[in-house]
């Protein structure tokens, strides 16, 4: 406690949690951003001569089949994880929050119809659903960031929807409907900024779930293609290489639980820093 | 609760309808025509005309739609594009091995998990609960794919303990067949195991502290019926909702586990088909999926219903 003029109240201590995950998203966040100009070598340069080296000084994780280094290529892929964990769960705001909010707002027979719609959407185990999205078109990532957001687009449909119920028996919406204000108005200017901490709070976990899905798909050959460097797509590459080369598959997945628990401890460390009721639980 | 049941049986019914025309409509929207997909890029005009008469392929769309439907109807899948082979059988056959897999998984998952919940609620903030979040948190965090490569690493190269994946028929000797199951299984139970543990410990620790565990106690129960008798059976009931839920999931973490454990099973179909745009063969296998997942589903909120008192009554009542 800082000595000087007494304080209204105990400054709050920063979550563990919080600080151990905003530096983790932050180191990935900057190897996303900096990767290019940090990286020893060009992530799709081939060394023939150093085929499936060993990890040593020069190549720190270790080389690939044709010889690219391996470290390069998982920090190159930092930026397409990054991009898909974040584009995709973009895609699902930007769709679940409209739909949420018309579907909480107008009620009624559009309701009931987008909910259903949602149901059937939920219907289909995530993979598959992505999987059925991507199985008639050649793969490539945009549409796999776009799959892998419309997979997730109910969840935040029904999160979007709930607050928006809570928030239309407000007595200020009653006011602003009072005032004859447009249905426009009321929705984006009345209640969707109230509406957010808990739909930022769904939208954080999502990212994570994005990115394994994203990854899950790139393994599955649907996704970022050769020679990307995505990291679901370097380890389905390792698999053929794993009697030889097991830093093939181990760095990239390594990384990747390390960015998702990363994303997690936030998101965990953000809602306990910000809920007042887990606050003064003593938590 | 039968009526309940009716209902959400047709629901199901007219969804696996939706998704029957989902499936068919991209069949037509797929660039490419199937009868030159079927000969081969050299074929000539004619050729390509005969098979599409054959195949009904120049009739309107809701006429081949409504035959593809019925021949579904009656357990006709079609043939296979790439294996040329009826997608019946192989179906079937695949389905059976996922199952045996899904089931064994299942079963771990239930029993290992329901049993890390309660000791991790019984020994709250030590270190063996500490142990088990940490457990259950690299469960979720980290892809199917990825514990699969990891397992094979370990257990296939390093120890040389189990084969890195395939299958092998049971009639080759049990050995063979079960070492060949417990990596896809052991992978599926650890991406799962998570909720349940989870769900478990938290449900536990809200029993023990109610009033009827606190009477077992000063009854002076043995803390180990207090535990089971007494706490668990009621703390049970979310964690079997979970369980039932775990069934369509694992029918989903089936594609990339068979993946990577080259387990030839229904997963490994699904991905097989995309792979080679083998377009009967998606259409047959995502259906059966979907089917399975929709099923699971019901039967959990079933058995949710069935166990819970409050819902049970309040249906009873209206």
């Amino acid at each position: 406690m800082p000595a000087g003029p007494p304080e209204p109240r105990p400054r709050r201590r920063l979550p563990g949690n919080l600080v151990t995950g905003a530096a983790i998203v932050l180191a990935v966040a900057l190897a996303a951003l900096l990767g290019p100009w940090v990286a020893p070598f060009p992530y799709d340069e081939f060394h023939i001569r150093d085929r499936l080296k060993a990890p040593d000084a020069v190549y720190w994780f270790g080389t690939d089949e044709y010889g690219r280094d391996v470290f390069s290529r998982v920090l190159a892929g930092s930026r397409i994880s990054l991009f898909m964990g974040v584009a995709a769960t973009a895609v699902s705001l930007v769709c679940g929050v409209a739909l949420g909010l018309a579907a909480g707002f107008f009620r009624g027979r559009i309701d009931e119809w987008l909910m259903r719609l949602m149901d059937l959407l939920m219907s289909f185990p995530p993979v598959i659903l992505g999987l059925l999205i991507l199985a008639v078109t050649p793969p490539s990532l945009w549409k796999t960031v776009l799959a892998v957001g419309i997979v997730y687009i109910p969840a935040i449909v029904r999160v979007t929807r709930s607050v928006t119920l809570e928030l239309v028996q407000e007595e200020f919406i009653l006011a602003a409907r009072a005032r004859g204000e447009s249905a426009g108005y009321i929705l984006f200017r009345e209640i969707l900024p109230n509406a957010w901490p808990p739909i930022i709070v769904e939208a954080s976990l999502r990212v994570t779930f994005a990115i394994l899905l994203g990854a899950a798909l790139s393994f599955l050959g649907m996704g970022a293609q050769p020679p990307s460097s995505d990291w679901g797509l370097m380890i389905s590459e390792a698999r053929s290489y794993l009697d030889q080369a097991w830093w093939m598959a181990v760095f990239p997945g390594l990384v990747m639980c390390l960015t998702v628990v990363g994303i997690n401890l936030l998101g965990d460390g953000l809602r306990e820093w910000l809920d007042p009721r887990l606050r003064h639980g003593g938590a | 609760m039968i009526l309940y049941t009716l209902r959400r049986l047709a629901l199901i019914v007219l969804l696996l309808w939706v998704m029957s025309v989902l499936l068919f409509a991209i069949t037509q929207v797929l660039p490419g025509n199937v009868a030159r997909m079927i000969l081969g890029q050299f074929a000539t005009a004619d050729a390509i005309e005969a098979v599409e008469t054959r195949l009904g392929l120049k009739d309107p769309l809701v006429v081949q739609y409504g035959r593809w439907f019925s021949h579904i109807l009656r357990g006709d899948f079609g043939q296979s594009l790439i294996m040329e082979r009826p997608i019946g059988p192989v179906l079937a056959e695949a389905l059976g091995r996922s199952a045996v897999l899904a089931a064994l998984s299942f079963v771990l998952v239930a029993s290992v998990g329901i049993l890390l919940g309660v000791i991790a609620a019984v020994r709250k903030n030590r270190p063996v609960d500490h142990a088990v979040s940490v457990f259950s948190y690299l469960g979720i965090s980290v892809p199917e794919f990825f514990w699969g490569i990891a397992f094979i690493l370990v257990f296939a190269r390093w120890l040389g303990w189990l084969p890195s994946g395939g299958y092998s028929p049971m009639g080759e000797g049990f050995g063979n067949w079960f070492a060949r199951l417990i990596g896809p299984a052991l992978t599926l139970t650890f991406t799962l195991i998570a909720h349940v543990s989870r769900l478990t410990r938290s449900s536990m620790l809200e029993t023990l502290r109610s009033r009827y565990v606190l009477a077992a106690r000063a009854k002076g129960l043995p803390e180990r019926v207090i535990l089971f008798r007494h706490a668990l059976r009621n703390a049970l009931l979310p964690t079997i909702t979970v369980l039932a839920i775990d069934v369509g999931w694992l029918f989903g973490g089936i594609v990339v586990v068979e993946t990577v454990f080259a387990f030839p099973g229904l997963g490994r179909l699904v991905a097989f088909a995309i792979e080679r745009r083998d377009l009967p063969l998606i259409q047959a296998t995502l259906l059966v999926i979907t089917a399975i997942y929709c099923l699971a589903n019901l039967a959990a909120d079933l058995l949710y219903a069935a166990l819970n008192p409050r819902i049970r009554y309040a249906r009873r009542t209206s």
